[in-house]
């Protein structure tokens, strides 16, 4: 029941981050590459009509941890409590800067709530970026301090934003350090590039090349925070071969990232618009994917030895809520495909402008 | 009381409270908006569809506020509330998830195209997703009320040894007694709120002289729904949830009406101030016997008193609470009054032409917002001690990992943000408003 209803939980965050991922791309490309009006606007038409659907993926991912894992959900949502609500208050700036922008023509008002999209955006795939890199680097839980632990509760944790060394081999790293920083820098461009497929897929004119003029500078970038990341991890810990090993199946998620990943270059300029959107989302559920299976069934590492690492054993709710939940999140899942599938075929296709705000 | 309790109790007071000042209007409006295209469908009149039209615009700024403010609301539990979240989130989290994966997927979907889709999707086809959205909206409504009534009088679980609460009856959490009084009573309440929206809105048309067909049927429209809500948010809903209230929480129905002792034939108080010191109400008005007709269909019947409980189990703020539940009942009472006026001088094809009433109807807007957020406030006070009734006290549900000096920053910071957004707000809503329905009849 634990094992279902973590795959459950995985993917819907995938979920999340493949839909709102693109968003927050496109809030970056708004931010860094649209100059004129008109790319501004093209931007804006790619994901209007979709990003508060994409959005409720992270409300009812939310929901299912609390309800699935609420240990977990404790854990981690107090001990990251600073960034957690800063996050809260980008996307109130993400959601408003798409909504409201349009509502008042007048530069005055356009223009703040421009820039508190694009940047808004651009902090929170940051953010996302540095909460993964903290899952992976693990966190002090229970407060043990030189081997007493501080919290009544073991799943409790607090960790400063940041410490002086913003070393990830200090004794209580903080929430920045360099890896996760640079985690966050990988999560940036990955999503930058989705966004740009996104556009370049869902809409028709000149900005489309300017888009696909930019992929090759950022994917050369994309690769270098990437090895960076991964020489980091393996001084820090060794990778956990073990679910691999048992199950060597599970290799083909590493193989496959690495398809995407060599997708997300060699379709840049193609005419087949789909193939790199299919690359970049490729990559981004089976990266994942791979960290996920490779920390199995830890869902977030103790760096001390007293207090054990949160599993999805230790974290869960009671079975008899597990089953009535999958009942209904089966038929709630059914209903939501119908819905979605509905949505994209209403907007399938290159949106022009006969598809913007009223 | 510590600081960080205080702190992370004000946040959550203040972010619910400002949350929920938008999806009362929203649920209303989804409510108002399928009437009107259901009537622009059948009769074809343009002037339902320009209507619907005009609201939607209103709908979808609240929308985006209320969604805004509700994925804080969802997070909350888990930043401020963790020993709380970790003890009852077999039995919450399911109502919580539930409202995701029905609710909100449901009117986000529909929403783009309903704003955005009439050319698409055709008459039938767009009424068919402001019904959805309608549907969704209350169903959200449901699923947090169904959460709430289970902290309010806890049903269908079990406590294990180690403190946890678990899901024994899943069915039990949509049977709780509690429940369906107090869904009808907060559906009823935020179509009040939104019949003194519309009919404000009305008013204004007519007393600026612009718009005046649409003035007309927006005060038509909400004097209707709004004899209707009104009414019946006193009755049967508000006296059916007081009678929960009597029956699980009785310490806290003695604290509501500000009795220190127990009477037989209680009265109903209208006025008076209770004094904490001296145990009794200040310069008080009051109804005789009422009070226990309302409650036991008896003149005489006993209501107990604070005194008949431990003051262990005694509300924290019983002024607070007091003062809470008599505004609601006291402004619910001017709203069946101005209301019934309303009906009065429609049936008497008099409404346009009685100004001082348009000026009314104008001015009662925030009032049932007032109203609204004071009943929350009597259910909220009233519960305390507690965060789960009888079984799981506040002071134990907090996050022990978050200082003091983190929840008092973050408390300021969603005050600083959500006063500049309301300001930002009340810009937009002005500005369509004072742009107007956009009309497509055409004039011969
Ligand atoms: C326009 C708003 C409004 C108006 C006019 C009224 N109410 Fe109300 N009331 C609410 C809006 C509201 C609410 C905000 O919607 C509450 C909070 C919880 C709930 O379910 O509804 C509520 C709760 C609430 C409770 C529950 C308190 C608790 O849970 O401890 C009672 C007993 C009443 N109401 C009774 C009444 C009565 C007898 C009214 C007669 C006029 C009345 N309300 C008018
Ligand atoms: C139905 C959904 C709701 C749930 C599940 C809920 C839950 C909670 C929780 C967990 C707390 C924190 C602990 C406490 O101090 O009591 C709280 C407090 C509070 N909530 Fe609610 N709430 C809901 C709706 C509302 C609404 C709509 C309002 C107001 C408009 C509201 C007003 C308050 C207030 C004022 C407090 C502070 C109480 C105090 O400090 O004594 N709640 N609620
Ligand atoms: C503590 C309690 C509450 C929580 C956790 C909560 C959570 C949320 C969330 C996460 C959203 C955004 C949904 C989206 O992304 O589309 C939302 C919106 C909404 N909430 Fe709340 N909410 C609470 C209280 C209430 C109450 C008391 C009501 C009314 C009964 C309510 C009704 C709605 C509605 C109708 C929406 C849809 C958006 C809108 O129409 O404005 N919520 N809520």
């Amino acid at each position: 029941m634990e094992i279902t209803w973590y795959v459950i939980l995985c993917f819907m965050l995938v979920m999340y981050i493949v839909l709102d991922g693109y968003d927050f791309g496109a809030g970056i490309i708004h931010l860094f590459f649209a100059k004129s009006d008109d790319e501004k606007k093209q931007v804006m038409r790619a994901i209007s009509p979709f990003w508060d659907g994409n959005e409720v993926w992270l409300v009812a991912t939310g929901g299912v941890l609390f309800a699935a894992f609420p240990t977990l959900y404790a854990s981690a949502f107090s001990g990251f409590y600073l960034p957690m609500i800063f996050i809260l208050w980008l996307f109130i700036f993400r959601a408003l800067g798409i909504e409201f922008t349009h509502l008042i023509n007048h530069e005055l008002w356009i223009k703040p709530w421009q820039k508190g999209f694009g940047i808004s955006s651009l902090l929170l795939a940051l953010f996302f970026g540095i909460a993964f890199g903290n899952i992976i680097r693990g966190v002090n839980l229970g407060g043990v301090e030189d081997g007493v632990a501080q919290f009544n509760h073991h799943y409790s944790f607090f960790t400063p934003l940041w410490d002086g060394s913003f070393s990830p081999f200090a004794e209580h790293p903080g929430v920045i350090d360099w890896f996760t920083l640079t985690i966050g820098l990988v999560a940036i461009l990955s999503l930058t590039i989705h966004g740009a497929y996104w556009i370049i897929l869902k809409t028709e004119g000149d900005f489309i090349k300017k888009l696909q003029s930019k992929i090759l500078p950022l994917w050369i970038t994309l690769l270098v925070f990437i090895l960076i990341s991964l020489f980091a991890f393996m001084a820090m810990k060794s990778f956990n071969k073990e679910l691999f090993v048992q199950h060597p199946y599970a290799y083909i998620l590493p193989f496959m990232a690495l398809f995407g990943f060599i997708g997300m270059l060699l379709f840049a300029k193609s005419n087949k618009h789909w193939l790199g959107f299919a690359s970049s989302t490729l990559f981004i559920i089976s990266g994942i994917g791979s960290a996920v299976t490779a920390m199995f069934p830890v869902v977030l590492p103790s760096t001390n030895s007293q207090v054990p690492s949160l599993t999805i054993y230790n974290t869960s709710s009671e079975s008899y809520g597990l089953q009535v939940g999958l009942v209904w999140w089966i038929i709630a899942f059914v209903l939501i495909l119908v819905y979605v599938t509905f949505v994209h075929r209403v907007y399938k296709g290159k949106l022009t402008d006969k598809h913007d705000h009223y | 009381m510590d600081d960080a309790l205080l702190y992370n109790r004000l946040q959550f007071a203040f972010t619910i409270t400002y949350h929920y000042l938008f999806p009362q209007l929203t649920m209303g409006l989804a409510l108002i908006i399928v009437i009107y295209k259901g009537l622009y469908l059948k009769t074809n009149q343009l002037i339902f569809n320009d209507s619907a039209k005009f609201w939607a615009k209103i709908f979808a700024v609240n929308f985006a506020m209320g969604v805004v403010t509700g994925i804080p609301m969802e997070f909350q539990f888990g930043t401020n509330w963790a020993q709380f979240s970790e003890r009852t989130g077999n039995i919450i989290g399911q109502t919580l998830a539930m409202e995701g994966m029905f609710s909100f997927f449901l009117e986000s979907s529909f929403l783009g195209l309903f704003l955005f889709g009439e050319k698409l999707l055709g008459k039938k086809l767009h009424f068919m997703t402001a019904f959805l959205i309608f549907i969704g909206a209350w169903a959200s409504g449901y699923l947090i009320i169904a959460t709430h009534s289970w902290m309010q009088n806890p049903v269908g679980h079990e406590i294990l040894a180690n403190g946890k609460f678990v899901l024994k009856n899943f069915s039990d959490l949509f049977s709780n007694p509690w429940l369906l009084p107090s869904f009808f009573h907060n559906q009823m309440a935020s179509l009040v709120t939104t019949s003194f929206v519309i009919g404000g809105t009305g008013a204004f048309y007519l007393l600026v002289k612009k718009h005046h067909k649409y003035g007309m049927l927006f005060l038509k429209t909400a004097i209707i729904t709004g004899a209707i809500s009104t009414l019946s948010v006193a009755f049967p809903t508000g006296d059916l949830l007081a009678q929960q209230v009597v029956k699980n929480q009785p310490v806290t129905l003695a604290a509501m009406e500000g009795l220190f002792n127990a009477e037989e034939g209680a009265p109903i108080v209208l006025i008076g101030q209770p004094n904490m010191k001296t145990q009794q109400l200040d310069n008080k008005i009051e109804v005789p016997k009422l009070l226990s007709f309302l409650t036991y269909q008896r003149w005489n019947a006993e209501i107990k008193g604070l005194n008949d409980f431990p003051k262990e189990e005694w509300p924290i703020n019983i002024p607070g609470l007091y003062y809470s539940y008599h505004i609601m009942i006291g402004l619910g009472t001017i709203f069946i009054g101005i209301m019934l006026l309303g009906v009065w001088y429609l049936w008497r094809k008099k409404l346009a032409l009685q100004r001082w009433f348009l000026w009314v109807l104008l001015f009662a807007i925030p009032f049932p917002y007032i109203a609204n957020t004071a009943g929350w406030y009597t259910a909220e006070l009233g519960r305390q001690p507690y965060l789960v009734y009888g079984l799981f006290k506040t002071a134990d549900g907090v996050s022990e990992n978050v200082s003091s000096g983190n929840s008092l920053f973050t408390l300021l910071g969603f005050v600083g943000l959500y006063l500049v957004l309301g300001f930002i707000m009340l810009i937009l809503v002005g500005k369509i408003v004072h742009k107007g329905p956009e009309t497509t009849i055409k004039t011969t």
